[in-house]
């Protein structure tokens, strides 16, 4: 037991290390010349969401039927932006990082994860301003809240498991960020971010629901905002269809993680 | 011996070049029914082997481009070789470029705390060195403004001064000595002398030959992507000085500053490159006979490197009869001449001719080439041993 702590000590502890400094050097280095510096951590989301609330909630009144719709659709949105980000991110980190990568030896995947923990930290401070609206509107909180978190775990591998295959992918494809960028905006549409799943006939919102931030989504919403939302037990009658969503994760994991560990000797001389 | 610390066999490594490569996909798609693809293959190593012992201080030297980075980044790990295998025992630090990672938005300290991990020194371990690091650069008052405001020199300071604390059983060096200021660069060979004593294992990629001479226990040689010279410091330093002086080919045909009717040549020209203040000028030649030919006469010719003609002579003003020849005969011809000449690169021309000064047979302009050293430095053709006394008169 004792060797095996040493063996994960020596291991891990350099990119370890690496990891750490290289999120808090991002951190620090993208708030750096504004005025309001970290706050816009915060500011950014909180006008975004305005915005969106405005014209969605007051103007097209799409969520009518949705309790406490304004957090519901913020929700959604801070999801989908933790997609977005790690993974178009995460996409570009390799080749971005090229001049770390040609000069000093290290394991490649803390580039990767770099950018995921940055990510991460951005989503930890918008699900405050959740926490936040939640207060200002009075939702309850239920038993089934205690899910969220493993809802957590699926949404950080899924987007962590593409970011890896997109930046081994990019490094000899480079028209990829482009690709993923069209893919992005057509998904951003698929998945039901800005509109209840109820207004799609069930037989497409069937289909639509296996996309696994479909489900995630929908399973967040569920669990943190209200029971009022339609999530795959229900399309489907049962549980364990959301095997499916996750299945697919799991095989994105895989697939990436081999890929990349193929791929990753030549990223120096590639990238 | 002790076990090798680094072990390398028959490393090559070749690199498909990138700007024939199918980068996108549009590119893949159309080549995809093509049956050939066009793939140019740069080798930049060929059959690499040597071992390298703990506490050993090994140089590497070569021409730009033969290969020298591209050997330590594979020793480093940073590249993988195309074949054979590379053992490294031990940790090995690799310092491509001094302070990599280095941001010009963040603060002197902010960087060292980031050029630290990236050395693997956590946030701690930087905290407790980080006085000793701001001495050693000489950089106290200035830890807190970003580095783009610091001066290139106070970056390369800073950077070293991290480097400094790198701790290794092994530590690869790439020309890092290039940049900074001769109070820098002392400073960086004070550092190297205290790794020596450490009995740290270290590779030094160079051009500076007096560094090797200095420091290296031994040294390789690249050249054309192999190893050239494997050996002592002082040996290999000579073999690179005399890549940039080459001994003149002796393939006949090759100088077209060469004329003659071919019934006689010179098949072998050799000429030290580097003629010492108490050396001997040696020409050893070997010269062929085509055809049966009477009385021949061999001469040189010497010319400084503005082309002024020095000294020159054969063997008819000699006096020497040499006798015929017969077809097929070969005849070593050895010149001697003392080293008269002026600090400077010389050029030699070599003939042979008829008796008579007539038949020209091979007539070879700067068949060689050398390079005397004198300390004494005179602006004329020649400077002979000369002596001078001065002395009061009562």
């Amino acid at each position: 037991m004792r060797d095996l702590l040493k063996f994960i000590h020596d291991r891990y502890r350099y990119p370890l290390i690496l990891l750490g400094a290289m999120v808090v050097t991002d951190f620090k280095l993208r708030y750096q010349a504004s005025l309001l510096g970290y706050l816009w951590t915060l500011l950014r989301p909180l006008a975004i969401f305005s915005i969106l609330y405005v014209v969605f909630a007051s103007f097209l009144k799409i969520g009518a039927g949705v309790p406490y719709f304004p957090v519901y659709l913020l929700f959604g949105i801070v999801l989908w932006g933790f997609f977005n980000e790690s993974t178009t991110q995460g996409l570009a980190s390799l080749v971005g990082r090229a001049d770390l990568l040609r000069k000093i030896r290290f394991p490649r995947y803390v580039v990767v994860l770099s950018v995921g923990g940055s990510v991460l930290i951005g989503f930890v401070l918008n699900m405050l301003v959740i926490v936040l609206f939640m207060i200002i509107l009075q939702v309850p909180v239920r038993l089934e809240v205690l899910w969220l978190p493993l809802l957590f775990v699926e949404l950080v591998a899924l987007s962590i498991s593409l970011a890896f295959f997109l930046s081994a992918l990019y490094v000899r494809f480079r028209d990829i960020n482009y690709i993923w960028d069209v893919i992005m905006q057509a998904a951003f549409y698929a998945v039901p971010i800005l509109y209840p799943l109820t207004l799609v006939p069930a037989k497409y919102a069937r289909f639509l629901v296996l996309n696994p931030m479909a489900q995630i989504i929908q399973d967040a919403r569920y669990v943190l905002i209200t029971d009022q939302t339609q999530t795959i037990s229900q399309l489907f009658g049962t549980p364990w269809a959301r095997a499916i969503p996750v299945g697919i994760t799991l095989v994105l994991a895989v697939t990436s993680v081999i890929y990349f560990r193929r791929r990753s000797s030549s990223f120096a001389e590639e990238a | 011996m002790a076990q090798p610390i680094i072990q390398v066999r028959g490393v090559c490594k070749e690199f498909l070049l990138p700007h024939l490569r199918h980068t996108t996909i549009k590119s893949r798609v159309l080549n995809m029914f093509r049956e050939t693809r066009t793939m140019e293959v740069q080798t930049a190593l060929r059959d690499i082997g040597f071992d390298v012992q703990p506490g050993e201080f090994l140089g590497v030297v070569g021409r730009n481009g033969s290969g020298k980075s591209t050997l330590l980044k594979i020793l480093a790990g940073i590249y993988m070789p195309t074949s054979g295998d590379v053992t490294v025992t031990g940790k090995l630090v690799p310092f491509i470029e001094l302070g990599v990672g280095f941001n010009p938005e963040l603060t002197g300290r902010e960087n060292v705390y980031l050029n630290g991990a990236l050395l693997g020194f956590s946030k701690s371990e930087v905290d407790s060195m980080y006085e000793d690091i701001v001495a050693f650069a000489e950089l106290e008052g200035y830890m807190d403004q970003k580095l783009k405001n610091y001066s290139s020199g106070m970056q390369v300071r800073i950077a070293f001064s991290v480097a400094t604390r790198a701790q290794a059983d092994i530590l690869v060096i790439d020309e890092v000595l290039a940049v900074g200021d001769a109070a820098f660069q002392r400073k960086c060979y004070e550092h190297f002398r205290a790794l020596k004593k450490s009995d740290t294992t270290i590779v030094f990629v160079t051009h500076d030959m007096g560094a090797v001479r200095q420091f290296c226990d031994r040294a390789i040689l690249l050249e054309d992507c192999r190893i050239a010279a494997d050996g002592s410091a002082e040996h290999v330093a000579a073999r690179y000085t005399e890549l940039f002086n080459p001994r003149p080919s002796v393939e006949p045909g090759v100088s077209t500053k060469r004329k003659g009717s071919g019934a006689i040549r010179y098949t072998r020209v050799d000429v030290a490159s580097t003629l010492f203040e108490d050396g001997v000028l040696t020409l050893d030649l070997e010269v062929q006979a085509d055809k049966d030919l009477d009385e021949v006469a061999y001469g040189f010719l010497i010319k400084n490197s503005s082309g002024a003609p020095v000294l020159g002579t054969n063997s008819v003003l000699k006096k020497q009869l040499l006798g015929g020849l017969n077809k097929g005969d070969r005849v070593r011809v050895v010149w001697t001449v003392p080293n008269v000449f002026s600090d400077g690169l010389h050029r030699v021309d070599l003939t042979i001719t008829d008796f008579k000064g007539l038949a020209v047979y091979d007539w070879w302009e700067e068949a060689a080439s050398f390079t005397a050293v004198k300390d004494e430095k005179t602006p004329y053709l020649v400077t002979p041993a000369t002596s001078l006394e001065v002395s009061a008169i009562e």
